[in-house]
């Protein structure tokens, strides 16, 4: 390495180290709140989806309409503009409700706003995942066990969602794949995770080439380790299934 | 019903900062040097965040800073999720029918910046047939869309100053109009230095430039005369000049 | 058409259309009669149209080697393929976006001759970045879907080919990449519906397609909610159209699933 090339690499290294003047402190705390608001999201959305997809299936008419409206509109419109509706409507409505019950404004924090967002948002895809999940659960074992007089709730913990899982582990594996790089979208709203974080450090010190390659990095980490511990979940799930080839 | 809301709220107020104690105050997320800007360590400085904590000492309110969006600065105010604007909001009649303002706590022109070689003069004659980059929601952004939008060939509008900035050392727009005193932060910066000048003062219009910078509000908000209290007390017993003298060779209240 | 007309259904229906009067009779929707927003609202929506079309057929193109790479190809070919794939999926498309358009931007001034060269006019420009960004996220995407499926085209087929001696460009040509197409197009639309949604995120980078249109509106009038409602109501009607343009690309040709 010629001295030049070594002074650039130093000083690469010096703007991401984890003390100041480097950035690589405010770059990890950018991904922790991604990675935070990624697993609030992931979960809201999941409780959504699991009420959705059982609504769906198992509900009434008027839930089934209802609920094939909000899958359809939260689908059909990018997230960027479900996340600023969200944003603005949901605190200023909380806020105007309190206030029309005489009570005080509270201070939502952005983590929380953000997860609730996010978290309606995913709960759409969430339902359809889970409802195919659901639906390719062999009709006979949920017969069967009802025949044998197995109450609803039993019958969902004991049949249902252990099959459910291993046929719903793939979408649900992309959706975490989407709720990670979802958070990139809150820096538009001005929340300081990941890219916000990065896109701070690189207008103040210019230096583009060190800190995006940084964190483009740092989710790509995020997401080949999800997959592979997602693997490793889905061969678990999937112990004492036939393989689809038959193997 | 109503219990059920207020156990949502309560669930959700877990994860906030304690009621009604700290004032939110909104600063939009970008660098905007001298007045704020992040450090390596995430923390705000520059003139206005010294400015804010002499405020809060002087009207002794806690004061937290809240980095937000600038495009939806107003809205995070008229929602509730902040609760004071700081964010070099100039004080224009438009504004005003959303949202009040305190009194101005700084005034400067507004100036265009170009390429180190170029001819251009900061006028509608000088920006013919050439792009113009400014910030979004600005007043700024205004006075271009009146005066220079019909002769530029384009007006690209972004999301804040730093990256009009940028795209001007870039080439990529021929002229940026700004806050005089932030685009001469740039132009003292190494970046700056190399690839731009200022070409000069735009000819003034109080009604869409504004009459200099003040806090922003939620109509009706009784934090307001605090505020203004707190500006005229700081004005006399000479913390302004202080925090001033440590960024600026000159007064930055305007007239 | 009966069966869906159920009595709730007609409720819910009658419940919708009073929703929307109510919107639109309630709501502040005055500045849709300025022509100044009315010739940017068109314009806009004619950016997103065309921003989609042209980098789904670019990526399209794209996807196609890509995916054939990892299918077919040695480990040479493959493997690069297959990191691109999982470098493209794996980051946010802002962050993608940004590092072309800045990070490109900030090389500009250390390359003295760039200014004179022809390309200039197009590099000065925010679009091409958007197409080259969205392009290759769309071939990073279907790269994966492509690979599915030329992978899921009976292996039969293939080899019957090759024993009769056909050369492999015509193999590919008449029996490989039409079935893999054939397969692929129930998918293409859902995925036509997400660069569609994609497209917002390059109002960041100064492109005025309908999503910084109504921001501008938003910003000039200061009126929060009825642009983003307008916004979302042209999002599904554009969603609406693919997924009937795709429908009617699938009723077209004839299908014998076997």
């Amino acid at each position: 390495m010629s001295t030049g090339e070594a002074i650039a690499a130093a000083s690469a290294l010096d703007l991401l180290a984890l003390s100041p003047p480097g950035w690589g402190a405010t770059l990890l705390a950018g991904l922790g709140n991604s990675v935070i608001i990624a697993l609030g999201a992931y979960g809201l959305g999941f409780a959504i989806g699991l009420c959705g997809a059982f609504g769906k299936l198992y509900g009434g008419p008027i839930t089934k309409d209802l609920l094939a409206v909000y899958t359809t509109i939260v689908r059909a419109v990018p997230e960027l503009v479900l996340i600023l509706i969200l944003f603005y409507a949901f605190t200023g409505l909380l806020n105007q409700t309190l206030l029309s019950w005489g009570m005080e404004r509270v201070q939502i924090s952005p983590i929380i706003t953000g997860i609730v967002v996010l978290g309606v948002v995913q709960g759409a895809y969430q339902t359809e995942v889970l409802r195919g999940g659901i639906l390719a659960v062999p009709a006979g074992q949920i017969e069967a066990a009802r025949a044998m007089g197995m109450p609803s709730v039993t019958l969902a913990r004991r049949i249902t969602i252990p099959l459910m899982t291993a046929n719903a582990l793939p979408g649900m594996a992309n959706l975490w794949l989407n709720a990670t790089k979802d958070t990139a979208l809150l820096a538009v709203i001005g929340f300081s995770e990941l890219t916000k974080a990065t896109y701070q450090a690189s207008a103040t010190t210019k230096a583009f080439f060190v800190f995006y390659p940084a964190a483009m990095a740092l989710y790509l980490l995020i997401s080949l380790t999800s997959t592979f511990l997602i693997g490793r979940l889905e061969k678990w799930a999937r112990r004492g299934q036939r393989d689809v080839r038959g193997q | 019903m109503k219990t059920l809301v207020l156990a949502a709220v309560a669930a959700l107020a877990l994860g906030t900062t304690a009621m009604a104690d700290p004032l939110k105050i909104g600063v939009a997320a970008e660098p905007y040097p001298p007045f704020t800007s992040p450090d390596a360590s995430g923390n705000w400085v520059g003139w206005e965040v010294d400015f804010m904590n002499a405020i809060c000492k002087q009207a002794e309110l806690d004061c937290v800073i809240t980095p937000t969006a600038w495009d939806g600065i107003i809205p995070a105010l008229t929602s509730g999720q902040i609760d004071v604007i700081m964010s070099s909001m100039s004080i224009t009649q438009e504004r005003k029918k959303t949202i009040d303002f305190s009194d101005k706590y700084y005034n400067t022109p507004a100036m265009v910046m170009v390429a180190a070689d170029s001819t251009i003069t900061p006028d509608a004659a000088g920006l013919t047939g050439k792009i113009v980059g400014v910030q979004v929601s600005t007043t700024h952004e205004a006075y271009t869309q009146k005066y220079f939008a019909p002769v530029a060939s384009e007006v690209k509008v972004y999301q804040t100053q730093d990256e009009a900035n940028q795209d001007l050392a870039a080439g990529r727009v021929d002229a940026v109009m700004a806050d005089s005193i932030a685009l001469q932060a740039f132009l003292d910066s190494d970046a700056g230095k190399a690839c731009c000048k200022a070409a000069g003062m735009v000819a003034g219009d109080a009604e869409v430039l504004g009459a200099g910078v003040g806090f922003g509000l939620r109509q009706g908000d009784p934090l307001l005369a605090k505020l203004n209290a707190a500006i005229a007390a700081i004005r006399a017993d000479g913390t302004y000049a202080e925090i001033t003298k440590k960024y600026f060779a000159f007064d930055v209240y305007g007239e | 058409m009966k069966d869906f007309l159920k009595p709730h259904r007609i409720v819910l229906i009658l419940l919708a259309a009073a929703l929307v009067a109510w919107c639109a009779l309630s709501l502040n929707w005055t500045w849709l009669a300025n022509p100044k927003y009315q010739l940017l609202i068109v314009q806009g929506i004619w950016r997103t149209i065309w921003i989609v079309v042209v980098t789904m057929v670019i990526g399209m193109v794209l996807a196609v080697p890509i995916g054939l790479a990892q299918a077919a190809g040695p480990w040479y070919v493959s493997a690069p393929a297959r990191v691109f794939c999982t470098v493209i999926r794996g980051t946010p498309l802002l962050m993608q976006i940004w590092l072309l358009y800045y990070g490109l931007g900030s090389l500009f001034p250390s390359i003295p001759w760039i200014k004179q060269s022809d390309l200039w006019p197009y590099l000065r420009q925010a679009w091409p970045y958007a197409v080259v960004a969205l392009s290759l996220s769309v071939a990073g995407y279907e790269g994966e879907v492509m690979r599915g499926a030329f992978k899921g085209v009976p292996h039969g087929q293939l080899e019957a080919a090759k024993a009769m001696g056909m050369p492999p460009f015509t193999l590919l040509r008449r029996i490989w990449l039409p079935q893999a197409l054939q397969r692929v197009l129930p998918t293409l639309g859902g995925e036509t519906v997400s660069q569609l949604k994609s497209t917002p995120l390059v109002s960041t980078i100064t492109i005025m397609e309908i999503y910084a249109v109504t921001g501008r509106i938003r910003q000039d009038t200061f009126i929060i909610y009825e642009p983003l409602l307008l916004l979302a109501v042209v999002y599904m009607g554009l969603t609406g159209l693919i997924v009937l343009l795709f429908r009617w690309l699938e009723g077209r040709r004839p299908t014998r699933t076997a």
